[in-house]
C-alpha cells in the first residue's frame, strides 16, 4: 500500500516535470529549429509567431501527437532570438542545423529575415515552412525547400481593385473609369503589394492617377495627401507598415479626404481603431485570416474556436483580437504534421516531397503549395473597419458584412 | 518628367495650395527643429554629438503616452515629459557622457551610438514594439473651401515648441547658468579659471537637452506616431539641420528647422514623396559648398 502511494508520487511528479507532455508520455521528440524576432523591431509580431507556433504543438499533442507507423511523436522547437537581423538569423540558421543537427525548419518573421535564412535552409536542403514571409520575391528564386503557408503580398491590395470595379459597375459607370491613387512604402513587401494593386488597375483599364513611394523614415504624409485631394481619386490604397497606417488614417481626418474608398493594411498591427476611434471608420483592412472565417480543422476546430482557445491559453491576448501571424505560425506547424504523416518517416527528403503535396483544410485556410513554394489556394479577405469593428466584405463568398460605399 | 510637369500644373491651377505646402512644412520643420536646437547646444558646448537624441524624443513621447493612458491631459504630457528627459539625462550624463567630454571625436560617437541602442532595446521591453500615438479630440481649422487645414492638435504643438525655444533662448541670455553655459562654450579653460564649475555646466547642459528632446517627443506623440526603433529618424534630422545652420547659431538653427521643412514639402510635392530625405540632404551639400566658397573669400583676404 505505501510503496504504490510512493510510486503514484513518483509518477504524478514526473508528469508534473513533463506538464502538458504527460498526456503522451510515451510518444518520442521530433525537433524543429527556428531563429524569430524576440527582440528588436519586429519583436511583437515575432513572440505572436512563437506563441502561434507553441500552441499548435501543444494542441498536437493533446490530439495524440504525430503518428509515423506504429510510433507517435511530439514536436519540440529550438528557438534563437534574431534580433530582426538579417545576418544574425542566417548565423542562427547555420548554427541549427550544423549544432543543433536541425532536421526541418520553421520561419522566422517578416519577409527580409526568410529572405535572409532561406539561403541557409537551401544549401543543406532543409525543409522550410514558413508562416510569415509574404514577399513575392521569396518565390521567384527557385527554392526547393521553402513553402509558405500564407498569401503573397501582390495580392493584399489588389481585391480592393476588384471591389471598386464592381461598385462602378453598380452605379453604371465603367471600371475603366475608376481613378486610383497608390502610397506605398519603398520596401520590397510595400512593393509587391503595389505590384498587384497596378496589375490588376491594368486589368480593368482603370487609370493611376497618383502613384507615390514613401520613404521609409516617413513622419507625415500631409505632400501627398494634398496631392490626393486635388486630383481626388475614386481609390486610395496606402501601405506603409504600421507606422504608414497610423500616419495614414490621421492624416486623412485632418486634411478631410473624401475618396469613396481607402484601403490600407496593417490596421490590427497600428491598432487604428484604438487610437483613432471614429476617423478609421470604413476603411478597407486587408488580412490573412479573420476568425469569423468558416474554414475548420480537426484539431484546432473552427476560425472562432481557435481563436477562443488560444485567447485562454495565452491571457495577455484576451482584451484584443488574435493576431493573423499567430494563427499562420500554427498552420505552418500544423503542415508538417500532416507531412510527416503522409511520409511515414523522419527523412528529410520525403518529408520535403509531402509537404510540396500537401493539400489541407484548416481552420486558417486551405493550404496548397505551387511549384515555387507559395500557398495558392487562400485567398486574401478585405475588412471594413464599421463602428469600430472588423467586418469581412471580400471576396463576396466570405463577406458577413455590406460594404460600406461610398465612405465619408 | 510627366509627373513632375503635372505636379507643377497642379501648383498653377490651385495657387492656394502653395500656401498650404508653406504652411505644412513650416509646421512640420518646427517640430524637427526642438530636438536639433538641443544637439546643436551640446555640441556647441560640450562637444559631443550626440547620436541618441532621436532616442531621447522617443523616450519623451513614452513618458506623455503612457501618462496619457492614466488619465493625465496629453498637454500636460510635454512638462511631465521635460522633467523626466531631465533626470533620465543627468543620469545619462553621469554614467556615460562624463566620461567622453573631452574625448575625441570617435569616442563620443560610439559612446552615443550605444546609448542609442539601449534606449531603443529598452523602450521595446518596456512598452512593446507596437506604434503608439495619442489623439487629441480637437478639430481641424479649414480655410478657403477647405483647402487648408490646420489640426489644432499640431497648432498646439507648434505653438508649444514655440514657447519652449523661446523660453530656453531668454535662459540662455539672460540668466547667470545661461552665461556660464555660453562661457564654457566659448572656452571651457577660461572658463574654470574663472571660477565656472565647467562640470555642472555640462551636466546641465546635458540634462536640458534631453529635456527640450522630451518635451519635443511629448509634442510628436500628439501630432505623429512614435515607435521604440523611430528615432534615427529625429537623430538625422536634428544633425541635417544643425549642420546647415552651422555651429554656435542657435537662433540659426530655428530658422534652418523651418526653411528645410518647407522646401522639402515643395520637393515632395513636385518630385515625388521618395525623394523627400533626397532634397534635405541635397539642400544641405548646397548650404556646405556655399559656405565653403564664401569661407575661401574671406581667407583670401586675410593672406
Amino acid at each position: 500500500m505505501k510503496k504504490s502511494r510512493l510510486l503514484g508520487f513518483l509518477l504524478g511528479s514526473i508528469c508534473l516535470l513533463f506538464g502538458q507532455g504527460s498526456f503522451a508520455m510515451d510518444c518520442d521528440e521530433i525537433v524543429l529549429g527556428a531563429a524569430i524576432s524576440l527582440t528588436g523591431k519586429y519583436a511583437t509580431n515575432g513572440v505572436h509567431a512563437q506563441n502561434g507556433y507553441e500552441f499548435a504543438i501543444r494542441k498536437i499533442a493533446e490530439h495524440g501527437g504525430i503518428k509515423i507507423g506504429e510510433k507517435c511523436y511530439n514536436f519540440r522547437v529550438i528557438y534563437y532570438d534574431d534580433e530582426s537581423k538579417g545576418d544574425r538569423g542566417a548565423t542562427l540558421a547555420e548554427r541549427l542545423i550544423n549544432q543543433d543537427g536541425v532536421q526541418y525548419m520553421l520561419g522566422p518573421y517578416s519577409s527580409g529575415l526568410t529572405k535572409a535564412i532561406a539561403p541557409v535552409t537551401e544549401k543543406y536542403q532543409i525543409p522550410m515552412v514558413e508562416a510569415e514571409g509574404a514577399s513575392r520575391s521569396l518565390f521567384t528564386q527557385g527554392y526547393r525547400y521553402l513553402f509558405a503557408v500564407l498569401s503573397t503580398s501582390e495580392q493584399y491590395l489588389a481585391s480592393a481593385i476588384t471591389l471598386a470595379a464592381e461598385k462602378a459597375e453598380e452605379t453604371g459607370k465603367s471600371p475603366s473609369d475608376v481613378r486610383v491613387a497608390i502610397a506605398v512604402e519603398n520596401d520590397p513587401f510595400s512593393l509587391d503589394i503595389r505590384a498587384g494593386v497596378l496589375e490588376d488597375a491594368a486589368k480593368y483599364g482603370m487609370q493611376v492617377v497618383v502613384d507615390e513611394k514613401l520613404p521609409r523614415d516617413l513622419s507625415d504624409m500631409s505632400a501627398i495627401l494634398t496631392k490626393v485631394k486635388l486630383v481626388k481619386p475614386d481609390v486610395l490604397v496606402v501601405s506603409g507598415h504600421s507606422k504608414g497606417a497610423a500616419t495614414a488614417v490621421r492624416q486623412i481626418e485632418e486634411q478631410n479626404i473624401k475618396a469613396p474608398m481607402i484601403a490600407i493594411t496593417h490596421c490590427e498591427a497600428a491598432d487604428v481603431v484604438g487610437n483613432f476611434g471614429e476617423a478609421a471608420n470604413d476603411i478597407l483592412c486587408s488580412t490573412q485570416w479573420a476568425e469569423t472565417l468558416s474554414y475548420s480543422d480537426p484539431i484546432f476546430g473552427t476560425a472562432a474556436e481557435y481563436e477562443q482557445e488560444f485567447k485562454a491559453a495565452y491571457s495577455e491576448y484576451a482584451k484584443k483580437t488574435v493576431p493573423y501571424q499567430t494563427a499562420q505560425a500554427s498552420a505552418a506547424v500544423y503542415v508538417f504534421k500532416d507531412a510527416f504523416e503522409r511520409a511515414g518517416s523522419l527523412d528529410k527528403e520525403a518529408v520535403r516531397d509531402a509537404i510540396a503535396e500537401t493539400d489541407l483544410s484548416t481552420f486558417y485556410g486551405q493550404i496548397r503549395f505551387s511549384d515555387a513554394g507559395n500557398n495558392i489556394a487562400k485567398p486574401m479577405v478585405l475588412r471594413q473597419i464599421q463602428d469600430g469593428k472588423y467586418n469581412v466584405v471580400a471576396p463576396s463568398e466570405f463577406a458577413s458584412h455590406e460594404l460600406n460605399w461610398p465612405r465619408g | 518628367m510627366d509627373q513632375v510637369l503635372f505636379n507643377l500644373s497642379l501648383l498653377g491651377e490651385y495657387p492656394i495650395v502653395n500656401l498650404k505646402i508653406v504652411i505644412d512644412g513650416i509646421m512640420i520643420g518646427a517640430l524637427f527643429a526642438l530636438a536639433a536646437y538641443g544637439l546643436a547646444l551640446v555640441w556647441g558646448v560640450m562637444n559631443v554629438k550626440n547620436l541618441a537624441q532621436g532616442d531621447f524624443v522617443i523616450a519623451g513621447g513614452y513618458v506623455s503616452w503612457w501618462l496619457a493612458k492614466y488619465g493625465v491631459h496629453p498637454l500636460l504630457g510635454v512638462p511631465a515629459a521635460f522633467v523626466v528627459m531631465w533626470g533620465i539625462g543627468w543620469v545619462a550624463y553621469k554614467l556615460v557622457i562624463s566620461r567622453v567630454v573631452e574625448k575625441d571625436l570617435f569616442t563620443s560617437l560610439l559612446a552615443t551610438f550605444g546609448l542609442a541602442i539601449m534606449m531603443a532595446q529598452i523602450l521595446n521591453l518596456l512598452f512593446g514594439s507596437d506604434t503608439q500615438s495619442i489623439k487629441l479630440d480637437y478639430d481641424t481649422l479649414y480655410f478657403f473651401d477647405g483647402f487648408i487645414d490646420v489640426p489644432i492638435a499640431k497648432l498646439l504643438g507648434v505653438l508649444l515648441a514655440a514657447t519652449l525655444a523661446a523660453c530656453v533662448i531668454i535662459f540662455m541670455k539672460s540668466s547667470r547658468m545661461g552665461q556660464a553655459i555660453r562661457a564654457t562654450a566659448q572656452d571651457a579653460r577660461a572658463a574654470r579659471v574663472l571660477g565656472i564649475d565647467t562640470e555642472k555646466v555640462y551636466a546641465f547642459t546635458f540634462s536640458l537637452n534631453s529635456a527640450i528632446c522630451g518635451a519635443a517627443g511629448a509634442i510628436v506623440v500628439m501630432v505623429w506616431v512614435i515607435q521604440p526603433f523611430y528615432g534615427i529618424t529625429h537623430s538625422i534630422r536634428a544633425f541635417v539641420i544643425v549642420t546647415a545652420a552651422g555651429l554656435g547659431n542657435l537662433p540659426g538653427v530655428i530658422a534652418a528647422g523651418l526653411g528645410i521643412g518647407a522646401l522639402e514639402q515643395y520637393g515632395s510635392h513636385i518630385f515625388g514623396i521618395g525623394y523627400q530625405q533626397a532634397i534635405a540632404v541635397m539642400l544641405l551639400l548646397a548650404v556646405l559648398i556655399f559656405r565653403l566658397i564664401q569661407q575661401r573669400r574671406v581667407r583670401k583676404s586675410l593672406q
